[in-house]
């Protein structure tokens, strides 16, 4: 009871956070190009219901940053100055999914002021409003891609190890060709091949499929390995006995028992492939700037003065580890749950 | 001088005869090293004020150097560990930019400005004790104009397509032959290393020379006329330089210098690996740094006894050009389109009005950098044109230059050109210059408040400079150029419409009018002896491009660097290299 409980509560936390990030548009309230050239490198903002007066408001507020003189670089809070928070506020135009038009964003201040929940980049960009269209290009290529090396991985090493002999050999060594690859050198030619600018949706595309393909021959690796021991169970060999086909064998017997790898290989796959997009960016082949992705994101925590100097920079790789968390826990209850209805 | 050298004889003591003695056995191949002059020995005496001698410093390298041989080297820390080891004849001063006498202790030009010869200082001995005469001089020019060696500075002595031609005229004179007059031909000796013969000659004869003091070479086969020597070096970790015990300078109370028994360089990973040793205390220099990481270290400069300082503008500017040249060879009907925008000097002058350059220097350098108009910086104070205008950022003024250009906006504020087909370029920046995908994403926010949708290209370096140069596939760039000198002709490569980095057209002719006047202005500059006469020349080059903007300059980095407290004489400069080009003055408190 307790288990189903917390499991409803990631599901919904997951819906919730799919939601912002496919609308983020309407749950940011500024565009992620949006520069705040006075406020750079500014801090989360603070909401506050309770004024210099000590009077409650129903409507939170924010008060307005200042640069702080005695310090460069540095904001103070001008406690006189107060913008009130309001919600489905006209703003930077936005498209959801690319086609719907609209203005409209959950919440905002009025104007000069500035909301900032997650601080501000060097440009004085909303980190938050960044972080939530960062997830739409970055969430969708790192779960494609994994999908897309974990099922040629699955296919390749399933019947490598199922058939075994020459089959095997062919595979595997075709695998570890792949791996062998100078994969630097193939990805210059494939950007010099491309045009010049590389749109959104085929970043998308190129991402998961470089990503996709130069990683399957891991998971294959793996997978074979546990099809290889799998085979020669007792069951699979009744089963056999009683003349069960390879592809039902395959399927019904010997696949199951690779979910738990599959997945888990999922789950570290996903993180692992948001990062290589910054490799990728440096190639030329991922999203340049203006556009966020979570890889840019995290990789500007590889400054030294950034990691030293300003701790809100860190805020979207936190929330990424929850988000991870809960990725991994829904594999696992789906993992539990095969199991016992294969029991 | 000669009342000092005494004093330190006396003080020798007996030690000075027991060399004497030694000296009558052995004969003259073991003159033991004496801190003060030796007879017949014409040191350079330096006027910084007198420091201590002894003790060590650390500095750290950002990659490990790829040879230790200075006629071949051409990476950053190869150059900056090769300057302690070597002296060159005629040395650029870092603080006055202009040339000073090193190992030629003067020289003469003739008449026609085509004969320059140098008179070298004697009884000068490389750090093995070896002397040094104009034989090394003549070598050391040999190898490098030798065009199996491939020398980097081989392109140096090679003055409009003929090499300087270099004769001995007795053991300490040297004449140096021009095809034509050079203006800034004693400047061209500026980091020339002098090689000894008596090591490296029959390395040479047996064609074996590129291999000749790699970075396995053991310290013993190594010898130069630098304030250091080589004593050890450890492959991924450290190079330790010795003192030379043979250097030709000395201070005002005639101690020979220099004053530091040891350097050390480490090799660490990249800038931000080097703070934080430097922030720990590992590190006593700190050569070139980031103006966000110059600002962490500036917060913390008191409690930690070391501090920083901000030199201004250095000779690197950044700067946004547009793809000018002639493609109708090359395939690309859709940028050979919108050449017809680039082309337009007054989209060009729109695109540099609309760009807020004061917000480049804040964001991206954190306040610590120059806005520029023209491509000399306010750090060369010998030829910038201050009478440059500088336009005030303005939007206003950049709409009006686009309207009677014959451009025009859409109603959701698309710019349009007179065939109504909407603005839409891309920019190329080296991702592996964060500084400069940053500045193009400051010219391109500035640049959308125009209408103009742009888009931004990061590609690896390579493949930047591959489209730059060969293929011409590409729109715009944010780039920069470090000039290795002030003097304009270390620019004649970028001005000169045949130059190799004549970047926004490769054609290698003038095709346009003010290209072929700046032509004509660069090459008259070049020849022309009189400074306040190539000064003219060189300020209306300034104005051309400024008017023109071939290249639109954005801003000029300072040169950010730092310094134990306990290092004396420390004079940073803002010409490489920064921190060590008096190295020799250097000491510990």
């Amino acid at each position: 009871m307790q288990r189903k409980y917390k499991f409803g509560v990631v599901i919904f936390l997951l819906v919730v956070v799919h939601a912002a990030i496919l609308f983020a548009g309407f749950f940011a309230p500024y565009g992620y190009a949006t520069q705040n050239r006075e406020l750079p490198f500014a801090p989360p903002t603070e909401l506050h219901f309770v004024d210099q007066a000590g009077k409650w408001h129903v409507r939170p507020f924010v008060y307005a940053l200042a640069d702080d003189s005695d310090n460069p670089g540095a904001y103070r809070t001008d406690l006189n100055t107060r913008y009130a928070m309001h919600f489905f506020v006209q703003g930077t135009p936005y498209k959801i999914a690319g086609i719907f038009a609209s203005r409209v964003h959950l919440f905002g201040v009025s104007d000069p002021g500035r909301v900032f929940l997650m601080g501000t980049d060097e440009f004085g960009r909303d980190q938050f409003s960044r972080f939530l269209f960062g997830g739409q290009l970055s969430l969708l290529a790192g779960l494609l891609a994994a999908a897309l090396s974990v099922s040629v991985g699955i296919v390749v090493g399933g019947i490598a190890g199922f058939y075994g002999g020459w089959v095997d050999d062919l595979l595997m060594r075709g695998g570890e060709l792949f791996l062998a690859l100078p994969w630097l050198y193939l990805l210059f030619a494939v950007r010099a091949a491309l045009p010049l600018h590389v749109s959104q949706a085929q970043v998308l595309l190129l991402l998961v499929a470089v990503v996709g393909l130069i990683g399957w021959a891991r998971p294959a690796r793996l997978i074979r390995g546990v099809v290889l021991s799998a085979k020669e169970r007792n069951s699979v060999l009744a089963a056999r006995g009683f003349g069960a086909s390879d592809a039902y064998l395959l399927r019904r017997h010997v696949l199951p028992e690779a979910y738990g790898v599959v997945l888990t290989q999922i789950t570290l796959l996903i993180p692992q492939y948001i990062l290589a997009e910054v490799t990728l960016t440096f190639l030329g082949l991922g999203v340049g700037e203006p556009m966020p992705s979570w890889g840019s994101l995290l990789a500007s925590l590889q400054q030294y003065y950034v990691l030293s100097t300003y701790w809100w920079m860190f805020l979207p790789a936190l929330l990424l580890i929850p988000l991870f968390l809960a990725y991994y826990s829904v594999a696992d209850a789906v993992q539990e749950r095969l199991k016992s209805v294969a029991l | 001088m000669g009342r000092t050298r005494n004093r330190r004889h006396r003080a020798w003591g007996c030690g000075a005869i027991v060399v004497c003695a030694l000296l009558a056995i052995w004969g003259a191949t073991a003159i033991r090293p004496l801190n003060a002059a030796q007879p017949g020995e014409e040191l350079a005496i330096t006027e910084t004020p007198v420091g201590r001698m002894g003790g060590s410093l650390v500095i750290a390298l950002r990659s490990e150097p790829k040879t230790l041989n200075p006629a071949l080297a051409v990476d950053d820390p190869s150059r900056e560990v090769l300057g302690c080891l070597n002296a060159d004849l005629i040395d650029i001063n870092r603080q006055t930019l202009k040339t000073a006498p090193a190992l030629a202790k003067s020289w003469e030009v003739s008449k026609d400005g085509k004969q320059y010869t140098l008179h070298l200082r004697r009884g000068l001995r490389f750090s093995d004790g070896q002397p040094f005469n104009a034989d090394d001089v003549v070598f050391t020019f040999q190898v490098l104009l030798d065009e199996k060696i491939h020398s980097p500075q081989r392109d140096l002595l090679v003055i409009v397509d003929k090499p300087i031609a270099v004769e001995k005229i007795d053991d300490y004179t040297v004449r140096f032959s021009l095809a034509q007059p050079y203006a800034a031909a004693d400047r061209i000796f500026d980091g020339i290393a002098i090689l000894p013969r008596h090591l490296l000659e029959a390395t040479y004869r047996d064609g074996k020379f590129p291999q000749a003091w790699s970075l396995s070479a053991p310290p013993s086969q190594f010898a130069g006329l630098g304030p250091f020597r080589l004593k050890e070096y450890v492959p991924g970790q450290r190079v330790v330089l010795e003192r030379n015990p043979y250097y030709w300078k000395q201070d005002k109370s005639g101690n020979r210098l220099p004053y530091l028994n040891e350097l050390q360089f480490l090799f660490v990973s990249n800038e931000d690996a080097e703070v934080i040793r430097f922030e720990a205390g590992d590190t006593d220099l700190l050569s070139r740094v980031g103006a966000e990481n110059f600002t962490m270290l500036q917060k913390q400069q008191a409690a930690k006894g070391y501090h920083v300082a901000d030199l201004g503008a250095g000779l690197e500017y950044n700067f946004l050009f547009f793809n000018l040249n002639d493609l109708s060879s090359k395939g690309k009907p859709e940028i050979a389109a919108k050449q017809a925008w680039f082309r337009d000097v007054r989209f060009r002058q729109a695109v540099s009005e609309a760009i807020d350059r004061a917000d480049i220097v804040r964001l991206v350098y954190a306040g610590r950098a120059t806005p520029l108009w023209g491509q000399v910086t306010p750090g060369n104070k010998l030829w910038i044109d201050s009478a440059l205008p500088h336009p005030q950022c303005s939007l206003d003024h950049a709409k009006e230059l686009l309207r009677s250009a014959g451009f025009s906006w859409k109603g959701d504020g698309t710019l349009v050109d007179p065939h109504g087909k909407a603005v839409e370029f891309s920019i190329l920046t080296s991702s592996s210059n964060a500084q400069r995908t940053k500045m193009a994403t400051i010219v391109q926010d500035d640049l959308s408040h125009l209408g103009m949708n742009v888009h931004i290209v990061p590609l690896e370096f390579r493949a930047m400079v591959a489209r730059l140069l060969n293929s011409f596939d590409y729109e715009a760039v944010v780039m920069g150029i470090a000039s290795g000198d002030a003097d304009p002709t270390s620019e004649m490569n970028v001005w000169v419409s045949d130059g190799e980095t004549h970047l926004w057209n490769l054609a290698g002719k003038p095709s346009t009018p003010w290209e072929a006047q700046m032509d004509k202005l660069m090459q008259q500059q070049e020849v022309t002896i009189n400074y306040a006469k190539r000064k003219q020349l060189y300020d209306r080059v300034q104005e051309i491009v400024s008017q023109n903007l071939p290249v639109i300059c954005l801003v000029s980095p300072n040169i950010l660097v730092g310094a134990k407290d306990r290092v004396g004489n420390f004079r940073p400069a803002i010409l490489d290299p920064y921190v060590l080009w008096n190295v020799e003055e250097l000491y510990v408190r």
